[in-house]
């Protein structure tokens, strides 16, 4: 192409472009540590988001070792977590910073940057047709303050007092106030201030995306055209653009609060007999603060499942996309609603309760486009020539879990039943299948699914296989009974049922959830194992198209330079899912249209 | 070879666009404290009071400096440099001055035992305003590599997208001001 192309204030990406094949200086240290090609960045997150599930899983493990043994001594845990666990028990005020730290770190750091951080950086180059993102320097930064907030939370595990213990919604008074509890005191700051480095880097990474997304994308590239991975990870990135600032907001306030003395969200408040001095806050307004992001980060976790499992169903049932448009509508609808339906969560706040209506009624309605897209998933699914590689079985789990957790939803959204839900293990089982599980499967399915452009090779089959069987029937063995406990009003957060009455029917159901519990662990470090082993050793991808997918980034080499084409980025000629079209199982999006082809 | 196609040339530059897209975001970190004022105010225990005459001082000033800032990216754009320089650094100056009237304001107010702690609408105020001069202060950090560069015989850059890029940051820290102090005086 001429150089009066060339684009000439865009001097970054030009001069990017001429010299990506023959970097001259690229050392260990620009390539692996302080990288600015978006795949690494990608890998990056990915590596980190893994580390940190392994933690966050851990916790979990341990937590359910109290509620399903609670009389039990383990004199292990006590090697591993010292004081915290003397005597081979864990404490209470432990229990609750265990319980805390899995829900942030879940929810924060593995959901939201280990899932939007790895795919938004991997794929959205990649499948829009450009060189990298639209400023690869910001990129990098966001995974630096993803790293320096990691490093932040990590330490604050290491705290005498213990880290932050209030939950993960870390409501005050109770996260505002060191003599409330002892996870208050230094932990509750480490994690103000960590996850205020969280938002930079979800911003920084945020609005990278939406501009490489809007402004970057190569030729016949129109919006129209788009994978739903690419939609849906825009819509991620939108949400998390408008709704984390707010987050900040919340949060600054409450270092306000806690280090200097204002009163945003203490009033009348008595410790221990003491009358302290702070008047005129309140405390729901931290969670208007707190859940205006909250129900919108929900969706910023499970929109990119959406999209992955959409592209993934799609590629291995050979078949277009059920409803492309409805799709893309859909995650819109999704998007606007997410910011409308916050005080679902404060129904027994003692919101006005014609507000309270307002807000069912804004809830209920994110059915429908919810159930747009499991309809369209299924009839996607429908008589499909159907390809059951694992990244096909983990998006299938995960519509099998959306539509679990999402009916659940269902039952919450009526304030008139969440008044006996709210705070019991049915709101547990109703988020870990809607989010956590059905997430962490379009997580998975986009690991096993872009393994082999990552790094060049496969992962391990049986491996993925035992995986998926022992996860998906866990999941459901876990969490399902949940519901009934829910149901029964077992109250989340409690240490110790054993001393109810009404609870010790539950005994042995907890300790079978426990037990199921490890055995799900285990799995996902088969999982581990499988990553870090086929990452070296797995077999070599001798196909640059392996899963005959239509998206741009299978029109790269196998191991693609920073740069991503060697040569021209293709130019884009049709929509991405021209499966089963005129008799040809698949037409890559950069196949001109011939003339005698059908419209769809 | 090119990497940015014909159609991204009538697109907006990416890190133009990225910074509107940046902007919108703080615009809703104040949307949120601004709700949450104009919730709590509608709550017992508020007290009203008045804005310090500093304000006023700081709003001339930073009315003046997006003049001035504009005024420096014609002239770069018309390869005027003297003049261009010179107005980066008028803008500096009166973005300096911003910041120190700012802090004569909350001098005079904790004079009037209007303090951080005092009541809830005093905190407000103070977050909300400090939490905007924290905002500047970014701008001139942005605007003292601009100097630097300004004045830096070794690069001669025509590039005309940094200048563009501080001044439309310039330019909303100043509308944001203007916003907040009229929020602050009507909804009291
Ligand atoms: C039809 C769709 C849905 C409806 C009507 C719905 C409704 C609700 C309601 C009313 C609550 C509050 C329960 C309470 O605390 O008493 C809730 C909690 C929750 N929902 Fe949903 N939900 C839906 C889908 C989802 C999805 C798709 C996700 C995530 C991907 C999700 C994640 C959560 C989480 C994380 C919580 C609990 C947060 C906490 O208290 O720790 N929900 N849901
Ligand atoms: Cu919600």
């Amino acid at each position: 192409m001429s150089s009066a192309a060339t684009l000439q204030h865009a001097d970054v990406h030009v001069s990017h472009d001429a010299h990506h094949e023959h970097h001259h200086h690229e050392t260990f240290i620009t390539k692996y540590v302080f990288s600015q090609d978006h795949k690494m960045i990608a890998k990056q997150f990915l590596v980190t988001g893994i580390i940190w599930a392994i933690i966050g899983g851990l916790f979990s493990v341990i937590f359910r070792l109290q509620l399903g043994y609670p009389e039990a001594t383990f004199p292990w845990l006590e090697d591993l977590l010292g004081h915290w666990a003397a005597g081979g028990k864990l404490k209470p005020e432990f229990y609750y910073a265990l319980v805390t730290m899995h829900g942030t770190i879940l929810v924060f750091f593995v959901l939201t940057a280990g899932l939007s951080g790895t795919f938004a950086n991997f794929l959205i180059p990649l499948q829009v047709g450009a060189r990298d993102m639209a400023s690869p320097m910001l990129n990098m930064l966001s995974y630096w303050f993803f790293f320096l907030s990691s490093i932040i939370m990590f330490c604050s595990l290491f705290i005498q007092t213990g880290p932050a213990s209030g939950g993960w919604t870390i409501y005050p008074p109770l996260s505002a106030l060191g003599d409330a509890s002892t996870g208050s005191i230094l932990g509750m700051d480490f994690w103000l201030v960590s996850m205020a480095m969280f938002i930079v880097s979800a911003l920084l990474g945020g609005l990278n995306y939406i501009t490489t997304i809007l402004n970057m994308r190569t030729k016949g590239m129109s919006m129209t055209r788009l994978p739903l991975t690419i939609w849906a990870l825009f819509f991620t990135a939108v949400l998390g653009v408008l709704s984390f600032p707010v987050l900040l907001s919340g949060a600054i306030l409450l270092l306000f609060d806690r280090n200097l003395g204002t009163s945003f969200y203490l009033s009348d408040i008595v410790v221990a007999g003491k009358i302290l001095p702070n008047e005129g806050g309140s405390a729901i307004l931290f969670q208007h603060l707190f859940w205006f992001l909250g129900h919108p980060e929900v969706y910023i976790i499970l929109l990119p499942a959406m999209g992955m499992s959409s592209e993934i169903i799609s590629v291995n049932s050979r078949k277009p996309i059920f409803g492309y448009m409805a799709m893309v509508g859909s995650l819109f609808a999704i998007a606007i609603l997410a910011f409308l339906v916050w005080a679902h969560h404060m129904f027994v706040t003692g919101l006005n309760p014609f507000l309270g209506s307002v807000f069912v009624l804004l809830t209920l309605l994110i059915a429908v486009p919810s159930a747009i897209k499991v309809f369209n998933w299924l009839t996607t699914l429908w008589r499909a020539n159907i390809r059951f590689t694992p990244g096909m079985l983990f998006a299938i789990g995960f519509v099998s879990l959306f539509i679990s957790g999402g009916l659940t939803g269902i039952f919450l959204g009526n304030s008139a039943l969440d008044l006996h839900l709210h705070d019991t293990y049915f709101v547990v089982a109703h988020f870990h299948i809607v989010m956590g599980v059905a997430s962490f499967f379009g997580m998975f399915a986009g690991v096993y699914h872009w393994f082999p452009k990552m790094f060049g090779r496969y992962l391990n089959n049986t491996m993925a296989y035992i995986h998926f069987w022992v996860t998906i029937v866990g999941a459901y063995l876990i969490f399902w009974p949940m519901h009934y406990q829910g149901l029964s009003g077992m109250p989340r957060r409690y240490y110790d049922f054993s001393s109810w009455i009404s609870f010790n029917q539950f005994s042995g159901l907890n300790e079978f959830i426990s037990f199921v519990a490890m055995i799900v662990f285990a799995a996902q470090l088969l999982f581990v194992f499988n990553f870090f082993y086929s990452m070296f050793k797995g077999r070599k991808v001798t196909d640059s198209n392996p899963w005959g997918a239509n998206t741009l980034e299978w029109t790269t080499p196998i191991n693609p330079g920073h740069g991503n084409w060697p040569g021209e980025i293709p130019e884009v000629h049709r929509g991405a899912y021209d499966y089963a079209k005129d008799g040809k199982e698949f037409i890559p999006q950069d196949v001109p249209v011939g003339d005698d082809e059908s419209k769809h | 070879m090119s990497t940015v196609t014909m159609e991204q040339r009538k697109r907006i530059h990416p890190h133009k666009f990225t910074l509107w897209v940046g902007i919108g975001s703080l615009l809703m970190m104040f949307a949120g404290l601004t709700s949450a004022y104009i919730v709590k105010r509608n709550q017992a225990n508020w007290q009203t009071f008045d804005l310090p005459q500093f304000f006023w001082y700081s709003t001339v000033a930073i009315i003046l400096s997006s003049v001035t800032i504009y005024l420096a990216e014609k002239a770069f754009k018309q390869r005027m440099m003297q003049k261009y320089r010179s107005l980066v650094v008028t803008t500096l100056v009166l973005g300096i001055l911003f910041i120190v009237f700012q802090l004569l304001g909350f001098q005079q107010l904790w004079a009037k035992q209007v303090t951080l702690t005092a009541n809830v609408s005093y905190s407000f105020m103070y977050v909300i305003v400090g939490l905007h001069a924290a905002h500047v202060l970014g701008g001139l950090i942005a605007l003292i590599v601009l100097f630097a560069k300004a004045f830096s015989v070794k690069t001669r850059s025509y590039n005309s997208v940094p200048v563009e890029l501080v001044s439309t940051y310039w330019h909303f820290v100043d509308v944001l001001w203007i916003y907040l102090l009229i929020f602050l005086i009507l909804i009291r």
